[in-house]
């Protein structure tokens, strides 16, 4: 028997995980990639609660498919903002795009 | 923890998939090689993609495979070699921001678990039959996206051909 909890609790572990990536990961990409596990455990909690809530209905569902729209939408054009940077300063780390740090 | 937890074949599929998702997630914290690191994201979304089968979710599952596992992995590799795809991370040096980065994403992980698990909140009982009652997945997403949602689904077309355009715009060669 599956339970609320189980559910919640690997897109907690999820969201973590992804959390610490995208704080500490050197690369770009990477760091990119990070924020869609945390985009990736929200959806997690979206489907759990469409199933398993008070009231299962579609809508999570549905909501989920425009979440996974837009994060890639976002990733899109994240990866063309990587390209563009690449391009002007030849690399990849975060540590050196502070063009536009105080 | 898991108190009173039966053992069914549900429930064994359900640790193996989240087993196999929190390592892939694992390895791709710990992975020193830019590709090898893309790799393990593809485990994690394919395992991610088997979570929603089981939260019967057939049609997002598919969506997921597709979007996650076979477009956004193939972008990335693509991404990681128009740049520096032989780029390795050096073991990190002990200094104080990966160490507080490290506290906060524990700190949130507890905070969340303790929520899920401790506070007293009591989840709703899942119903062992399905809400849906083997009606089709998809057939049920489309009547709710075409009657209910039509706006939004309008709203998301513009969103993505404005980030077609806005991606092709910025990764254009700017002409001298």
């Amino acid at each position: 028997m599956l339970s609320v909890e189980q559910f919640l609790t690997l897109a907690a572990i999820l969201f973590c995980i992804g959390l610490y990536g995208a704080l500490t990961k050197r690369n770009i990409i990477i760091v990119l990639v990070s924020i869609e596990l945390m985009l990736n455990a929200a959806n997690i909690n979206l489907l759990t609660f469409a199933r398993f809530g008070l009231v299962p209905a579609i809508n999570g569902q549905v909501f989920t498919l425009f979440a996974m729209t837009i994060a890639a939408a976002e990733l899109a054009v994240g990866l063309a903002i990587l390209i563009a940077l690449y391009r002007n300063r030849n690399t990849s780390d975060v540590r050196d795009q502070d063009l536009m740090k105080w | 923890m898991f108190s009173g937890f039966a053992i069914t074949g549900q429930s064994v599929a359900f640790f193996l998939i989240s087993l196999f998702v929190i390592a892939c997630g694992v390895l791709l914290l710990s992975l020193r090689k830019v590709m090898y690191m893309a790799m393990a994201i593809g485990g994690v979304f394919i395992g991610v993609a088997a979570v929603f089968l089981m939260l019967e979710a057939e049609f997002l599952a598919f969506i997921q495979v597709l979007l996650y596992a076979g477009a956004i992995t193939i972008m990335l590799l693509f991404a990681i070699m128009l740049t520096r795809h032989d780029e390795v991370e050096m073991p990190q040096k002990l200094t104080a921001h990966p160490v507080w980065a490290a506290i906060g994403a524990a700190g949130l992980g507890f905070i969340v678990l303790w929520a899920v698990k401790f506070s007293g909140v009591k989840w709703p009982t899942p119903s062992a039959e399905s809400p849906w009652q083997g009606e089709d997945n998809v057939k049920l997403i489309g009547e709710s996206l075409f009657n209910q949602y039509v706006i939004p689904f309008e709203l998301v077309s513009v969103v993505l051909i404005v980030a077609l355009v806005g991606a092709i715009t910025l990764a254009k060669k700017e002409e001298e």
